[in-house]
């Protein structure tokens, strides 16, 4: 059995290296552990050089189409931990023309799909629902935020790029429970999260609640819709979710008020609007 | 009066903002930051950054310049005639507020329109000046779009477009009647000619000289109207082919339907109740089968006709038109598959990818990501015949809900 031990940061391109060169020795997929290394721990290498105890398999040389690579490494950062193994069976099979890209039939392939879209979910709500807080002077050349967010899938590092190309003229952190990227002039890069504390309410916060709370239309009240798409596990981290409650308690009591209130007689200024001197 | 702070200011102006439905900012230029020198990116799908208990998605920052307004449309809070409380910002206050908005990730960009003061020049003329400065001395490179007035110069429209990703200018009413009633200082005339105007400088700015050199960019995102629904008599017909001829004539990327909500101190002259959302989410399905699946808008509503309110259109023109079906999924052309209820463009694009490989069956489908409860009296393939299905006669009853669930309130 060969342990393959992939890094905690840029963990898809040494799988995808690792892939390759098993490939390329003909090593079966049941040949194969695949595991993360421990969060703060030295690679495990205990296995490392054990010889495999199948035969090999005709060596393969890993050509696959575009599509198929983007949507394999987007797969391979969601949280399931057999998706190592199953994604180095499918890049074989792909490979060698036992298996057809996009074929949804296959049930490895299916999963994998079905993985890929939750991953791309995942990475969207990121980029929608990371709330930054400014850390550092308003007045300093490059200002500096902080945020904290807790995705489903470890998903940090293919999510962050949005974040460098939409803030370039600032620093940034963006912490989760696993790890951390910074970006500092214009840099970008990654690390094991050391702190977990959310950074404090920035004095903005204040000015988006009462934008959050004034765009509302009580007479519209949907809540289903909102929490299809703002799922309540989100709102510990947004800065407006706890304002959520009391809008709702308070909709119907609005509504009805608007709807019940006699029409209104224009005040004067409408009267002198109509003959035409304002 | 009182000093108003910036916060109250934004109260008032975010409440005036809010029968305005579009919050897209989507398509568009591709820009970003990566250089340092800039705030923002835009040109993707755009983003929702928040949902409010409506369900409705905040992507854009979407406020009033002012919600003072010289004229009187009856279904509009800010109108001259009613008593809302008036607030203006200055160009520095929505500046500031885009972008410390912005820097935390809350919105997308800006969309900003106007109460009406002064002037309609006047007006836009400061809406534009925020743009600029937004642009020019913050170097924000997220999305903008400005709601332009009909009656303001051209020049002014031309100078919006250069500023701004996306323009759009309310027809407000499905008809010329509604609209000299309701809204008695707007033309249906002017708001044409101005959607045209916009339409013309598009197509202008993206046509190569002969030197091959490309003209400034305007309103790289298109430009979207809105129409409200339920304030005046006009059938679901009329709206749509309203809206079919907008789309043709003037390119818009969107044409929005506001179901007409009760507003704080509302005019005698408008129906008072609750907001017509059924309605007007079937609206939008239509509009969809319009875009996107070659429906005509006579086929899903004759001109005096009324939407299926408890089933969706698309299903409504599958049973009101049972001699067409059963499709043969593996043999039908795209168009035909397009009309099967409970297949999606995706899943049409599927299903045509697949069988190029191999005959589909049922099970297939399920995979494929079509919703098959919907489909399966209107499909036959190995492993399914809906057999008398297709022309039972209690068909519609099989979709139509019970009548109680179909309040959203
Ligand atoms: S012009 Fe009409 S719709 Fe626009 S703000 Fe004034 S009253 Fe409202």
């Amino acid at each position: 059995m060969r342990v393959i031990s992939l890094p905690r940061i840029g963990t898809v391109p040494a799988w995808r290296r690792h892939a390759r060169a098993l490939a390329a020795e003909g090593v079966p997929p049941g040949a194969v552990l695949w595991q993360l290394d421990a969060p703060e721990g030295a690679p495990s290498d205990l296995f490392a050089g054990a010889p495999a105890p199948e035969p090999p398999a005709p060596p393969v040389t890993l050509t696959l189409p575009r599509e198929a690579v983007s949507a394999i490494e987007t797969a391979l950062h969601h949280s399931d931990p057999e998706r190592f193994a199953r994604t180095y069976g499918i890049v074989l099979r792909l490979a060698r023309g036992d298996l057809r890209w996009g074929d949804r039939s296959d049930p490895a392939l299916h999963r994998l799909l079905a993985q890929e879209k939750a991953v791309r979910r995942d990475i969207h709500k990121m980029h929608a629902f990371v709330r930054f807080r400014e850390i550092g002077t308003p007045e300093a050349p490059r200002r500096t935020f902080a945020a904290w967010f807790e995705p489903d899938h470890p998903i940090v590092e293919p999510a962050s790029s949005f974040f460098a190309k939409r803030f370039g003229d600032m620093d940034w952190i963006i912490a989760t429970p696993t790890l951390t990227a910074r970006f500092v002039s214009g840099t970008l890069s990654f690390e094991e999260t050391r702190d977990t504390a959310p950074p404090a309410p920035d004095a903005t916060e204040a000015l988006w609640r009462t934008y959050f709370t004034h765009i509302f239309n009580p007479a519209r009240l949907m809540v289903s819709a909102m929490t299809s798409e703002m799922p309540r596990k989100y709102w510990k981290n947004l800065p407006e979710a706890d304002l959520i409650p009391e809008m709702i308690r308070t909709a119907p009591e609005r509504a009805m008020g608007m709807i019940e209130a006699a029409p209104t007689v224009p005040p004067k200024r409408a009267e002198k609007l109509r003959r035409g001197n304002v | 009066m009182v000093k108003r702070t910036l916060t109250d200011k934004l109260a008032i102006l975010a409440d005036a903002a809010k029968y305005d439905a579009s919050c897209a900012s989507s398509g568009g230029q591709r820009r970003n930051s990566k250089d340092g020198k800039g705030l923002g990116s835009a040109g993707g799908s755009g983003i929702c950054h928040a949902y409010t208990p409506d369900g409705r998605c905040i992507s854009l920052l979407k406020i009033l310049m002012t919600n003072f307004c010289i004229y009187d449309c009856a279904y509009c809070v800010n109108r001259a005639s009613s008593r809302a409380e008036r607030a203006r910002f200055t160009v520095e206050e929505v500046t500031r507020l885009t972008i410390e908005f912005y820097r935390r990730n809350y919105i997308e960009g800006l969309f900003l329109s106007s109460g009406i003061i002064r002037s309609p020049d006047d007006t836009m003329a400061d809406m534009v000046r925020i743009a600029r400065t937004l642009r020019e001395q913050e170097n924000f490179r997220g999305y903008i779009h400005l709601k332009t007035i009909p009656d303001a110069s051209p020049e002014l429209i031309a100078e919006a477009g250069i500023w701004a990703d996306r323009l759009s200018i309310n027809v407000e009413l499905p008809t010329e009647t509604a609209l000299s009633q309701l809204a008695p200082e707007k033309s249906a005339r002017t708001i044409r000619s101005a959607m045209a105007d916009v339409k013309t400088r598009r197509e202008a700015s993206r046509e190569r000289s002969h030197r091959g050199t490309r003209p400034r960019a305007f309103a790289p995102a298109g430009q979207s109207t809105q129409m409200i629904v339920g304030a005046d008599a006009a059938t679901d017909g009329q709206i749509l082919g309203n809206a079919a001829s907008l789309y043709g004539d003037f390119r818009l990327r969107r044409v929005y339907y506001s179901a007409f909500s009760p507003i704080p101190d509302a005019s005698r002259l408008l129906p008072l109740k609750r907001p017509p959302l059924i309605r007007e989410h079937r609206l939008y399905q239509a509009d969809w089968l319009m875009r996107f699946y070659g429906f005509e808008a006579q086929e899903i509503a004759p001109q005096g006709g009324m939407l299926d309110l408890e089933i969706d259109p698309k299903l409504a023109w599958a049973l009101a038109h049972r001699e067409m079906f059963p499709v043969d999924v593996n043999r039908a052309p795209r168009e035909l598959l397009l009309r099967v209820p409970g297949f999606g463009t995706r899943s049409v694009d599927r299903i045509i990818a697949a069988r190029r490989h191999r005959s589909l069956r049922y099970e297939d489908l399920l995979r494929i990501g079509c919703v098959l409860r919907n489909a399966q009296p209107f499909i036959t393939l190995p492993g399914w015949s809906p057999r008398a299905l297709t022309d039972s006669a209690d068909l519609r009853a099989r979709f139509a809900p019970p009548p109680e669930q179909l309040s959203l309130f």
